[in-house]
C-alpha cells in the first residue's frame, strides 16, 4: 500500500511540530508539507497535491473554508479533514460546507487522527461525536412537505439512527454491529448525511448556524 | 420592545431589508420584493428604504471574544449572502423596475422624476455603503488611489446623469423653476458625495472614546487570563509529578476557556443542557476523567428531568469509578415529548443482574430514580463497555429547535 501523503496547514508551528511527530510514527503516513495561513496553503497544495489535507480552521487569511474554496476547483482530488481548537457550531458547519470530509478536534489521539486521514482519503467521512450532535440539531424539527428539494433537507430514519449512535461515542464498527449492517454501509450513510449538509439548501440550516453559538 | 437592528454581515445593500426581515421573522425576500412593489407608488419604497437605513442602527454580529478576534484578524470568514440570493435580488430588482418603466411610460410624461430619481439614488448608495461598512471605511476615507477615483468619478456621473434628465425631460415649465430645481438636485447631489467626508471628520471625536473602550476590554482579558490560564499554569508546575492532576488542572482550564471564548457559556440554572454541562465539569474535576458531553436540543428544567440528571450524573461517576477508562461518552437529546440521555463507556463491564440487592448505585440511584419519575433506565453491559440509556417523556413539549433561544 501506497504511504498516505498528508499536508498539515495551520498557523501555530508547534502544534504542526507535534502532529508533525504524531503522524510519523506511523509507517503508513508521510508528511509532505506544511503550511502557516491560506496564501502558503493553496500553493503548497497544488505543488504537492496530497492525499489529504490537515486544515485549521482558524487561519490568517480567511480560514480553513477559504483554503478549500480556492483549491477546489483547481485540484477537486484533493480530501480536506478539518482539525480546529474551536467547537463553535458555524465554524464546523461552514468548514463542512465548503468541502471538507470531515471534522476533528485538536484533542484526538494520535492513532485516531491517523484513522480518520484513512478515512477521509479513500473518500468517506469522518464525525466525531460532537459534529454528529451539531447534524441532528441541524436538521432537527418537522419542515412543511411542501418544501423544495426535501430529500436533501432531511435525514432517513437509517442516517439519524446512525448520527445518533456517533453522537454517543460509537465508532463505526460498533455502529454497524449495533444496528446489524456492515461497515461499509454505515459509511455509506455517512457520506450521504455529509452530502446533505453539505448541499441542502434548508433555510434553517443556515438560519440554525448564525443563530446557535452555544450548544 | 425589540429594537430593530441592520446586520453588519448577511446583507446586499444597506442591509435594511435583512434588519426588516429579521425582526418580522419574515423571508427576506418578502421583504425585497415589498420594498420595489411600494416603489412602484410614487417611490414610496425606496423612500421607506433610504429612511431605514439613515435610522436603524447598524449592529455588528454577536460573536463571543474568541470567533470576534478570529474574524477580526482574517483567521474565518465572515458569513455573506449566498449567490443565489445576489442573483434572486437582482431578478426582483429588474422586474421592478421593468414594471415601473411600464407604468411610467404609459400615463404621465410629466411624473418620469422616478427613474432619474433611481439612477441618482443608486450612485450616492455606491459612495454611503462604503461609509457603512467599519471594514472599508479607512479605504474609503483615503483620498488617493484608482479606487477612489473611479467611485467618486461614477458618483458624480450618475448624478449629473440624472440632473441631465431631470433637465432634459422638463417641459412646458419657466426656465427659472428648471434652474432651480437643476441646483437643488445638485447641491443634494454634493451633499450626499461630500457627507461621508462630513461624518468621518465627526466620527474622529468618537474614535478618543473608542479608544478608551478598547482599553478597558484589553484590561478585561488581562484580569480574566490572570485568573485563569495564569493560576492553572502555577497549579500545573507544582504538580508537575502527578499526571492526573495535570491532565484534570489542564482540561478543566480548557473547559472553561474554550466556554469563554467559544460561547458555551452558562445559562441560567433552568436550563436542561446547562444542569448536563454542570455534571460534567463537577465529575471531571472530582474524579479525573474526561467526559464528552453532545447535546442537542433544551428544555426548561422541571423535578423528573433533575432526577434524569442526577442518575445521569451517577451512571457517570460509576463508569469513573469502575470502569477504569479516561474517557466517558454522554450523549442527550430532547427530541419529540421525550429527552434522552446515554452515558457510554468502554471500560470493564460487569453483570447487572449480578449485583447485590443492597448495592444502591445502579438500582436505587439510576434505574429507580427515573422509574418512579415516569420514565425508563437500561443498563447494558458486556466487554466492550457498559451503557446506560435514561428515557423520560416530557410533561410539556420541548421548545421547538426552530425557535430562537
Amino acid at each position: 500500500m501506497n504511504p498516505l501523503h498528508v499536508l498539515v496547514v495551520d498557523d501555530h508551528a508547534m502544534f504542526r511540530t507535534g502532529v508533525r511527530a504524531e503522524l510519523q510514527k506511523d509507517p503508513g503516513v508521510v508528511v509532505v508539507g506544511e503550511a502557516e495561513d491560506v496564501d502558503t496553503a493553496v500553493p503548497a497544495v497544488l505543488a504537492t497535491r496530497p492525499d489529504v489535507v490537515l486544515l485549521d480552521v482558524h487561519m490568517p487569511g480567511g480560514g480553513g473554508a477559504e483554503v478549500i474554496r480556492r483549491v477546489l476547483p483547481q485540484a477537486p482530488e484533493v480530501r480536506f479533514l478539518a482539525l480546529s481548537v474551536s467547537d463553535a457550531a458555524e465554524d464546523v458547519i461552514g468548514v463542512i460546507r465548503a468541502g471538507a470530509r470531515g471534522y476533528v478536534t485538536k484533542t484526538i489521539s494520535g492513532a485516531e487522527l491517523v484513522d480518520a486521514l484513512h478515512r477521509v482519503a479513500s473518500g468517506d467521512a469522518v464525525f466525531s461525536p460532537r459534529l454528529a450532535g451539531f447534524v441532528l440539531d441541524a436538521f432537527a424539527g418537522t419542515i412543511e412537505v411542501a418544501q423544495v428539494d426535501e430529500d436533501l433537507d432531511r435525514l432517513t430514519e437509517r442516517e439519524r439512527e446512525v448520527m445518533r449512535l456517533i453522537a454517543r461515542g460509537y465508532a463505526y464498527k460498533e455502529v454497524a454491529k449495533e444496528l446489524f449492517i456492515s461497515v461499509k454501509t454505515v459509511e455509506t450513510h455517512v457520506s450521504s448525511v455529509l452530502r446533505k449538509l453539505q448541499l441542502s439548501s434548508r433555510h434553517e440550516l443556515t438560519k440554525w448556524a448564525s443563530d446557535r453559538r452555544l450548544i | 420592545m425589540r429594537r430593530a437592528y441592520r446586520p453588519a454581515e448577511h446583507r446586499l445593500g444597506g442591509g435594511v431589508a435583512a434588519g426588516v426581515a429579521e425582526h418580522l421573522g419574515v423571508p427576506v425576500l418578502w421583504v425585497r420584493v415589498g420594498f420595489v412593489v411600494a416603489t412602484w407608488f410614487n417611490g414610496a419604497g425606496v423612500l421607506a428604504y433610504l429612511l431605514l437605513w439613515r435610522f436603524l442602527p447598524l449592529r455588528g454580529p454577536d460573536l463571543s471574544p474568541g470567533l470576534e478576534a478570529a474574524t477580526r484578524r482574517g483567521l474565518r470568514v465572515p458569513g455573506r449572502p449566498g449567490g443565489v440570493e445576489v442573483v434572486q435580488t437582482l431578478a426582483v430588482l429588474a422586474v421592478g423596475v421593468g414594471v415601473l418603466l411600464l407604468v411610467q411610460g404609459g400615463a404621465r410624461p410629466g411624473g418620469s422624476m422616478l427613474l432619474p430619481l433611481l439612477v441618482v439614488v443608486g450612485g450616492i448608495a455606491v459612495v454611503w455603503r462604503q461609509l457603512d461598512d467599519a471594514a472599508w471605511q479607512s479605504w474609503f476615507t483615503r483620498t488617493s488611489g484608482g479606487g477612489f477615483v473611479l467611485r467618486v468619478a461614477a458618483g458624480l456621473g450618475l448624478v449629473a446623469f440624472g440632473v441631465l434628465y431631470l433637465l432634459t425631460q422638463e417641459r412646458g415649465l419657466s426656465a427659472v423653476r428648471d434652474l432651480g430645481l437643476a441646483l437643488l438636485v445638485a447641491v443634494v447631489g454634493l451633499l450626499l458625495l461630500l457627507g461621508p467626508w462630513v461624518v468621518s471628520l465627526v466620527t474622529d471625536l468618537g474614535s478618543e472614546r473608542r479608544e478608551r473602550i478598547r482599553s478597558q476590554e484589553r484590561a478585561d482579558v488581562a484580569a480574566h487570563l490572570h485568573d485563569s490560564v495564569l493560576q492553572t499554569l502555577a497549579l500545573l508546575q507544582k504538580n508537575a509529578s502527578d499526571p492526573a492532576a495535570v491532565a484534570t488542572l489542564a482540561r478543566r482550564q480548557e473547559r472553561e476557556l474554550r466556554s469563554w471564548l467559544y460561547g458555551e457559556e452558562e445559562l441560567p440554572g433552568d436550563s436542561w443542557a446547562a444542569a448536563l454541562r454542570d455534571v460534567r465539569a463537577d465529575v471531571e474535576e472530582t474524579h479525573r476523567i474526561a467526559v464528552e458531553l453532545v447535546v442537542v436540543g433544551d428544555t426548561p428544567l422541571d423535578a423528573d428531568l433533575v432526577a434524569v440528571v442526577r442518575a445521569a450524573r451517577e451512571a457517570v461517576v460509576n463508569a469513573a469509578k469502575h470502569a477504569g477508562v479516561d474517557r466517558v461518552d454522554v450523549y442527550a437529546e430532547v427530541g419529540q415529548g421525550v429527552v434522552e440521555v446515554f452515558v457510554r463507556d468502554r471500560g470493564t463491564g460487569f453483570d447487572p443482574d449480578a449485583i447485590a440487592d443492597d448495592r444502591m448505585g445502579v438500582r436505587g440511584s439510576i434505574v429507580g430514580r427515573v422509574e418512579n419519575h415516569g420514565g425508563t433506565a437500561r443498563v447494558r453491559s458486556g466487554p466492550d463497555g457498559t451503557e446506560v440509556a435514561l428515557t423520560m417523556p416530557l410533561s410539556q413539549p420541548a421548545a421547538s429547535p426552530e425557535e430562537p433561544r
